[in-house]
């Protein structure tokens, strides 16, 4: 029993960390890149961990050590993924030439880094981040 | 609240004790024990918040891990697919939340869907805009996560 559950979440969590490795390379821009990464990879190595928590149940060591890095790893990976998103859309990286909507268009403030909540006192000039060609975002 | 918590812990520290196995199992199973002992001495008391929040965290966490493989298989089935479904946008999600943790909670668990990114948080502490994947529609997007993760994150923590 404890076999057959210890074969699925590790089947499982190392497929959905191929996924993520594929999502690299398919995903069309920067920001989807970045979404697939993130999580696919904490849920993988999150499954694989608690894999070797059941793996190893006499030891107390192994159970406490997985559940740290899995508590440290959902408390980090999200704002290292807001960091780079936020830093990525401040210097221009274009979306996809797909992306429907782009609210975030003229709400920073160049100069303060400052970001409106207010899409009234929006930049009216600003620049679509969107990009017009696939070869832009590859 | 902190009280019947601290009990609780204490309870359960004493169930280890006694049964001797030092386990996340047994801890987790005295934890559980102790909460019914503490539920039933204490029908009488004015305040009964602890006893609704315990079982409104575990509710949470299997609605969220629900989620969270919803939403990875529809990723995983877009990534290996020729075809892209997706109809990715930058969408503004105003917040009704007051203090700076309930933000930071709330970021996270939206972060932690896949399909959604936050990509900031503005400098009024009013809105969030996050990077979707999946856009069909914004205003429907906005309503099921406000009463979805949202509404269930507040009951808990306030």
């Amino acid at each position: 029993m404890i076999n057959i559950i210890l074969a699925i979440l590790s089947t499982v969590g190392a497929l959905s960390i191929l996924f993520a490795s594929i999502g690299v390379l398919r995903m069309p821009d920067f920001y989807l890149r970045l979404s697939v990464t993130v999580k696919a990879s904490t849920l993988g190595v999150g499954l694989l961990l608690i894999c070797a928590a059941i793996m190893f149940p006499d030891d107390v060591s192994v159970t406490t050590k997985s559940i740290a890095i899995i508590f440290f790893l959902l408390l980090t990976a999200p704002i290292a993924a807001h960091m780079i998103g936020k830093a990525a859309y401040f210097i221009g990286i274009p979306l996809w030439k797909g992306t429907i909507i782009d609210e975030l268009k003229g709400m920073y403030n160049k100069e303060t880094h400052c970001l409106e909540s207010d899409p009234k006192k929006a930049d009216k000039n600003a620049e679509d981040n969107i990009a017009h060609t696939d070869d832009a975002t590859d | 609240m902190i009280k019947f918590f601290l009990m609780n812990l204490l309870l359960s520290f004493i169930w280890v004790a006694l049964t001797g196995s030092l386990f996340y199992s047994n801890f987790i199973f005295g934890y559980l024990l102790g909460f019914g002992v503490l539920w039933i001495m204490n029908r009488n008391e004015s305040d009964q918040r602890y006893f609704y929040r315990v079982p409104k965290i575990i509710n949470f966490f299997f609605f969220f891990l629900y989620e969270l493989i919803k939403a990875n298989v529809q990723v995983a089935y877009d990534v290996i697919t020729p075809k892209y479904f997706f109809k990715p946008g930058i969408v503004r999600y105003p917040v009704n939340t007051t203090t700076d943790f309930e933000i930071n909670i709330l970021a996270t668990f939206i972060s932690l869907t896949p399909g959604t990114l936050i990509i900031d948080i503005s400098d009024d502490k009013k809105a969030i805009y996050i990077h979707v994947m999946y856009l069909k529609d914004k205003d429907q997007f906005i309503k099921t996560l406000k009463t979805g993760v949202e509404r269930k994150l507040l009951e808990i923590l306030r």
